[in-house]
């Protein structure tokens, strides 16, 4: 029996970016807020031992717990789903800040392009050029309308970029709140090979924070130092934007914020139209309690907002044989494995160095900034070079010919230790009607609740386009004279095994038909007006960039429509 | 680390860099380092060791293999990173004492993975799905090269010229002419290499990269403070290594 608690006017599950800056931004009006997290709590002193990369990168020290929960995954529904039994393609953040505290901090804005993705492209090239089962669809916003809460957001983070509008990107408002990161010769190489090329490359805007910075709500934060420990690693400095260090104290010092950690929600409770609360286990003692609550709000990782609403049986199921049913549709990845490495026998370059958002990037490949006319694929991807910090155990990239080990591979891996550059490409993702999130028949977590179910590969558009972003990486690697280069641009069926991408995106998408959206456009669910989910969950398709700038518009967004439901009630479009 | 490096900024103790840099500024809501003094003004955790006195290594020592399986895992790490002209190989560099280090805690047992049944065999695509731990694997993978030199050469694998120690390797790299019980070479093999490159390059403090030797090779730093004056810097710069030690030690 779940120990009944008081009533509370929001509850949040997750206490990552979505649920920072929706408690922050609550809280600041004066409503009083209790923010779940399954995970412990943290701050950056307990980060003084985190240049550890056996620790953080290979035992994943910030991650989720697998042996308590994971996800299962297909290609496709003829075969068994099994479980992801150990970290692969993605991982999956845990504990206060979340993903938020163990990203590398690289942040763009989606392009005009992506928020209108479908009726763009029929403008543009017909609606033919959109294949059978692709399941594009255009936001219900436009980049227009967002721009103001990008800004909120990159100004609360203290987003670091170039002061010069890009000609590729959606037009800003204002000038980034910081500089620019400091320019590494790699940075300048690549630059110089790309604009030869006639393209335009840009400092990849940061989070890693490039000077001292004071945010609108009073937070000050210290300037990366370039310790070469971001992704995966918490920042013991502060200066990488988390929401650990912006956005929660800020809610803290509301005095209107309830923070319980160890506090895993297994359940939302509804009666069809409205959530009354939610279900949650302390997951040190197991005691279970039922919080009521007036607005619930999902901000957990996309497969907890989509797993919860299927579990909890709240708004439609998506059933890929008839394409209807929202919840669990338009799940999205990344195509990443497009690049081109090159290996300079004659240089060194301080590779060991670097930042999470370091590098530069262009976009002329992006997007529809290019004609896609005699392609067969839309969209596209960022092309660039980043410097994170290469570390010893991930970082030993030899030429293709090498043996694997030995004398051979010691040597090879040793002369390339600080001479292997490499250009990689980020491409976007498109939904398909078979590709989804359900509810395992067979698998369940540690407290009895079925696992998310995956069923997800890549299509002949990732193949075609990984093709093409690969060729394009190559010729600007080849403009910077490499000894030796390959090109990887060969696309197969997607695997759960090697390392990828966390930028996991869709099954809670939002839309401005119900039909094909569970949530509208301030992330309020069409099927219970005070229950709010938000994340990269609304994502209809993934674009060629980073995520979380995005996500972090949206929860600006979503925390102004949340306070206006306060007011009035009712559903907000 | 010592003083004398106190005043360049490549060797500055987390102490004295916090105290120029600028981070400890006022304000109950600052994050970072600073605020939380958690040993700004502390005494050091332990009495530094005078340098020219090297203490005994009380890390040298097994808590999950037998000698046999020591011996097993140094030859056969050796053979994956030898020594050359270079430098050390993975035997001197300590691989077998962090591999034995790993298999005895919760990484060996697969503390942190979903090991819930039922257990089906997947697809490639889908990754592991033994019922094995890693430390098992690892025990029968030994076993097996044991076994296997036997058959072959009527030698124990460590016993083997280099080269033929190579075949056999090769052979278990393939995964296709010897079997183990429930688990194939293959597996085995490739986590005997991963754990290598880990006990090469992961931090002195597991046990392996002994002296840091295994950075030295390929003339990463370690654990720095900052390269926030370095990183625009034309030009390779050759630091000397830190590692986590010196976070204890301010």
């Amino acid at each position: 029996m779940a120990n009944q608690l008081p009533k509370v006017p929001v509850v949040i599950v997750g206490m990552g970016w979505a649920g920072g800056i929706i408690a922050a931004e609550l809280t600041k009006a004066g409503v009083k807020v209790v923010g779940l997290e399954r995970g412990k709590g943290r701050d950056t002193g307990d980060y003084y031992m985190s240049h550890d990369e056996l620790r953080y990168s290979f035992r994943h020290e910030m991650m989720q717990d697998l042996s308590k929960e994971t996800v299962t995954f297909r290609n496709n529904e003829k075969m068994r789903a099994l479980p992801m039994r150990s970290y692969g393609s993605f991982i999956i953040g845990d504990g206060l800040g979340g993903s938020g505290s163990h990203w590398n901090g690289q942040n763009y804005r989606f392009l005009p392009y992506d928020f209108q993705i479908r009726s763009k492209t029929i403008e543009r090239y017909g609606a033919k050029k959109i294949p059978e089962g692709m399941t594009i669809q255009d936001w219900g916003i436009t980049y227009d309308e967002l721009e103001p809460y990008f800004d909120k957001y990159e100004k609360m983070a203290g987003i670091s970029g170039d002061p010069e509008q890009n000609p590729m990107v959606g037009k800003r408002s204002n000038p980034f709140p910081t500089p620019p990161m400091k320019k590494t010769p790699v940075m300048k190489m690549f630059e110089e090979a790309a604009r030869k090329l006639g393209y335009h490359p840009y400092t990849i805007p940061s989070a890693n924070l490039s000077e001292q910075y004071k945010n609108p709500d009073g937070i000050e934060r210290a300037a990366c130092q370039y310790c070469a420990f971001c992704d995966r690693y918490g920042c013991e400095y502060g200066a990488k934007a988390d929401p650990v260090v912006t956005v929660i104290p800020v809610a803290q010092q509301t005095g209107n914020l309830e923070i319980r950690t160890f506090s895993n929600v297994t359940k939302i409770l509804h009666d069809g139209v409205k959530a009354s609360g939610v279900v949650y286990v302390n997951t040190l003692t197991g005691e279970e309690f039922e919080q009521p609550a007036d607005v619930v709000i999902l901000a957990s990782y996309v497969f907890n907002n989509v797993r919860l609403l299927l579990h909890s049986k709240l708004g439609k199921p998506y059933d890929p044989s008839s394409g209807t049913g929202v919840v669990g549709r338009n799940y999205a990845y990344q195509v990443q494995s497009a690049k081109a490495v090159g290996f300079f026998d004659d240089k060194e370059f301080n590779l060991y160095m670097g930042a999470g958002a370091l590098g530069s990037i262009f976009d002329d490949f992006n997007g529809d900034n290019f004609d896609h006319s005699n392609l067969n694929f839309i969209h596209g991807g960022g092309i660039r070079i980043t410097q994170t910090g290469q570390r010893p155990i991930a970082s030993n990239t030899v030429p293709k010919d090498t043996p694997k080990w030995g004398k051979a591979f010691k040597q090879a891996s040793i002369k390339y230790a600080n001479s292997t550059l490499v250009v990689g490409t980020q491409g976007s993702n498109m939904p398909w009607k078979h590709h989804y999130l359900d509810l395992d028949p067979t698998y369940k977590d540690a407290y009895g609740v079925p696992l998310i179910r995956l069923t997800y590969d890549f299509e002949d558009q990732d193949k075609q386009m990984a093709k093409f972003l690969g060729e394009k990486a190559g010729e600007v690697l080849k403009a910077m004279n490499p000894t030796k280069m390959e090109v990887n641009n060969t696309v197969n069926a997607y695997d759960i095994v090697p390392y990828q991408s966390t930028h996991n995106t869709g099954g809670v998408v939002m839309g401005a038909d119900p039909a094909t959206s569970a949530v509208n456009t301030y992330s309020q669910m069409w099927d219970a007006e005070n229950v709010f989910v938000v994340g990269a969950s609304s994502f209809p398709h993934n674009s060629g960039y980073n995520p979380t700038g995005t996500v972090g518009a949206l929860a600006y967004r979503a925390a102004e429509g949340i306070l206006k439901y306060i007011k009035q009630g009712g559903s907000l479009v | 680390m010592s003083n004398k490096d106190s005043n360049n900024p490549k060797h500055m103790s987390r102490r004295n860099f916090l105290k120029s840099s600028g981070i400890a500024i006022g304000g109950a809501v600052l994050g970072g380092a600073a605020m939380s003094g958690l040993w700004l003004g502390k005494k050091p955790a332990q009495q530094q060791h005078p340098a020219e006195q090297k203490a005994a290594d009380y890390n040298q020592a097994l808590m999950f293999f037998n000698q046999e399986q020591f011996f097993i895992t140094e030859a056969a790490v050796e053979r994956i990173f030898p020594k050359d002209e270079l430098g050390p190989g993975a035997k001197e560099i300590g691989v077998a004492i962090y591999i034995d280090h790993q298999l005895a805690g919760p990484w060996g047992i697969n503390a942190k993975d979903y090991m819930m049944g039922p257990f089906f065999k997947g697809e490639a695509t889908q990754g592991s799905q033994t019922q094995l731990r890693r430390a098992d694997i690892f025990t029968l993978g030994l076993k097996g090269l044991k076994d296997y030199s036997q058959k072959k050469y009527s030698k124990s694998f460590q016993d083997l010229a280099e080269n033929e120690q190579d075949d056999v390797l090769k052979v278990f790299e393939k995964g296709e002419e010897f079997s183990l019980p429930g688990i194939s070479t293959k597996t085995f093999f490739n986590l005997l290499y991963s754990l290598t490159l880990e006990g090469l390059y992961s931090d002195p403090l597991y046990g392996g990269n002994k002296d840091m030797m295994g950075w030295e090779l390929k003339k990463y730093p370690g654990n720095q403070m900052s390269y926030l004056d370095l990183i625009e810097k034309d030009g390779f710069i050759h630091m000397k290594p830190k590692s986590l030690r010196d976070h204890l030690n301010h």
